[in-house]
């Protein structure tokens, strides 16, 4: 692994170098939504007045955010739209469409979204490629940024606040300048088209400050989850009355697995169009808490109710990537914790299925149905 | 890191394949029988199956369903499948003439253990559009009738204009190398010469199993499976040898889509077939 150091003021000199090769996406704030003051609420009002960010591709490096705790949307956007083309079809039969793929630069992505992606590659590589996912993937490169947390991240819970495979470069943020580590051949080019910004001589006080800033890091955790517990206690609660007040509650809206960065479910539609025009095989993102998400044809519906719905989805999260590959498909972001409406998220569902006590929407809202 | 080269070496999964309907034809009122063929042939010959696959039509147009395979692999070429009209799919597909183009792909599942079930003796017990994946496996069994033991088949149906394939099972009643008894829940004709009763009261006709040498294949209606398993326990058969095939909604049927996920499983990747313990493990297979 080499390591290089980079002042601040060259970071987007070079990362204007290398957009001249590819696309350049990194996040930047985003406007709109519901004003702070509106809101009766005290969470969803100090939620309101938080920033929030969106990944979009970089013209106007002024724009780049580089205090973006989350993005609204994970960067598996990037990687399958929430909307695109896979085949053209006609009469003579599918062609392939893969022209959303480009060569992309996706910078400012945190630890826990490198895992994401981490994790959402096994899942397109199991059994059978699929090239939708895996040519964007190949050609995006990724260059990570360290982060600090905000109150709902929990990713040392889930082990992924830091990362060691899984990026081209990671710039870890020590207040005047990076410490830059090259982790892939890819990133190795990036630094050789303008090797002049960076220093490879680290001395004693570089390292301190490293460990420092990790201390100060590591003590800013203020949501914990014990994931090693999960599948055990999803499959004791199965039973569990708190899965009828989370469905009960629960909006169907989709929220939660739109910004989970490993919802990976998608719906496949064929279009047709007016004219002498080829049909379109579209596919968009899915959501497993849609009513009609796991209904055949003829109606039979194998979960028609909100709750067994969103027992799938935690079973999902909380236990069946672990059996499966050792690990939660959760990678502590906290997306679901500041977009749920009604506070529906891996935070609270961990606190029902421990018995402690739950300080969310759903809980209220079960303990005035039941008045 | 220009280079517009392709990373995968492998094909598009997703991607249909031609092929055309050669001859279809109502089996009842709702049920129809296709047999289908890739346009090439060496694709067609190619297609190497398993009784208890599927595969994924498109209509163009229209969208794409997964379908059980209905043919056996055992006799390559034409692809067989019998589908009943319940959506946007199977309702375009109704109104196809033959050698309409349709696209196919696949084969996709796990299929039934053959392999497994080497020189066992086979009982399937089916009901309604059971038939349809267990034809397969029934057709298998028979074409290679000196590589399985005993074989026997109970079929329910809920009336006789209802009887999917009636002169093939009918056919199969003169056969002495094997067992065939059929029921309707109902007879509505007053011709019906066989059992009525629904499927499970054929249990009583059939002659003595030997439990660790059988292996029975279950499907048909949801209601059906509890009934039947209930029976089978009762035959001793092991839990891993009373086998099922599931349906469950699916767009890509190979473990990317994720409608079809069930605890830990796909059921297109670790399925359709399970066996009964499975379904007592993962509490939301039947």
């Amino acid at each position: 692994m080499r390591i290089l150091k980079l002042q601040k003021k060259d970071l987007f000199p070079f990362l204007k170098v290398i957009s001249r090769e590819a696309e350049l996406w990194a996040p930047v704030v985003k406007r709109g939504g519901p004003p702070a003051e509106t809101l009766r609420d005290p969470h969803w009002a100090s939620l309101a007045k938080r920033e929030k960010f969106s990944f979009e591709r970089i013209q106007d490096f002024s724009r780049i955010s580089m205090d973006a705790v989350r993005t609204i949307i994970p960067p598996k956007k990037i990687m399958v739209p929430s909307l695109f083309n896979m085949f053209d079809f006609t009469e003579q039969g599918y062609k392939e469409d893969l022209s959303h793929v480009t060569d992309r630069i996706l910078f400012g992505i945190h630890p826990c979204d490198i895992h994401g992606l981490l994790i959402l590659d096994k899942l397109f590589t199991q059994a059978y490629l699929d090239p939708y996912y895996l040519e964007p993937r190949k050609k995006t490169l990724i260059l990570g940024l360290s982060c600090l947390p905000d109150p709902y991240c929990f990713c040392k819970s889930t082990h992924t606040d830091i990362i060691e495979e899984g990026y081209d470069l990671f710039f870890t943020d020590l207040e005047s300048y990076f410490l830059v580590w090259i982790g892939s051949s890819r990133g190795d080019d990036l630094i050789r088209l303008a090797p002049d910004f960076f220093d490879d001589k680290l001395t004693e006080k570089d390292i301190q400050t490293y460990i420092k800033w990790q201390e100060n890091r590591d003590s800013a955790f203020k949501t914990t989850i014990n994931f090693t517990r999960m599948p055990d206690l999803m499959e004791l609660n199965y039973k569990a009355p708190f899965w009828e007040e989370v469905g009960a509650a629960c909006l169907a809206c989709g929220s939660c697995t739109m910004v989970c960065p490993d919802c990976n479910c998608y719906n496949v539609v064929d279009k047709l169009f007016l004219g002498n025009k080829p049909g379109k095989r579209l596919r968009h993102w899915d959501s497993c808490t849609l009513p009609e998400y796991s209904q055949v044809a003829g109606g039979e519906n194998f979960r028609e109710h909100k709750s067994q719905r969103l027992k799938l989805w935690y079973t999902h999260k909380l236990q069946a990537y672990v059996s499966k590959y050792g690990k939660p498909s959760c990678v502590g972001c906290g997306r679901c914790l500041v977009t749920c409406p009604v506070q529906i998220n891996v935070k609270s569902v961990a606190d029902a299925l421990e018995g402690h006590p739950v300080d969310a929407f759903w809980k209220k809202f079960a303990q005035e149905v039941s008045k | 890191m220009n280079e517009q080269h392709r990373c995968l070496a492998e094909a598009n999964p997703f991607t249909p394949h031609p092929a055309r309907i050669v001859r279809s034809y109502h089996l009842t009122k709702d049920v129809k029988f296709f047999q289908v063929r890739f346009v090439d042939m060496e694709e067609a010959l190619r297609f190497n199956y398993k009784p208890g696959q599927f595969a994924m039509i498109s209509i163009l147009g229209t969208g794409e369903a997964p379908f059980c395979i209905s043919s056996t692999p055992s006799r390559p070429g034409l692809l067989e499948f019998c589908i009943r009209k319940v959506g946007t799919v199977t309702n375009a597909l109704f109104e196809m003439k033959e050698n309409s183009f349709i696209g196919l792909r696949g084969p996709y599942g796990n299929g039934f253990p053959v392999e497994e079930m080497r020189g066992k003796d086979i009982l399937i017990i089916e009901g309604g559009m059971g038939v349809a994946p267990l034809r397969s496996v029934l057709l298998y069994s028979l074409d290679n009738r000196d590589q399985f033991g005993r074989v026997a088949v109970l079929y329910g149906s809920k009336r006789p204009s209802e009887m999917i394939f009636s002169e093939e099972y009918f056919a199969l009643k003169d056969r002495s190398d094997l067992e065939c008894h059929l029921a309707v829940d109902a007879d509505d004709t007053g011709k019906w010469t066989e059992n009525i009763g629904v499927v499970t009261t054929l249990f009583r006709h059939l002659r003595k199993v030997d439990p660790e040498n059988t292996y029975a294949l279950v499907c048909g209606p949801p209601v059906m499976y509890k009934f039947v398993i209930k029976e089978l326990i009762k035959l001793n058969i092991p839990k891993d040898q009373i086998l099922m095939t599931l349906e469950r909604r699916m767009k890509c049927g190979v473990g990317k889509c994720g409608h079809c996920a069930i605890d830990y499983i796909y059921t297109c990747l670790d399925g359709p077939v399970f066996n009964y313990w499975d379904v007592l493990h993962m509490r939301e297979l039947i």
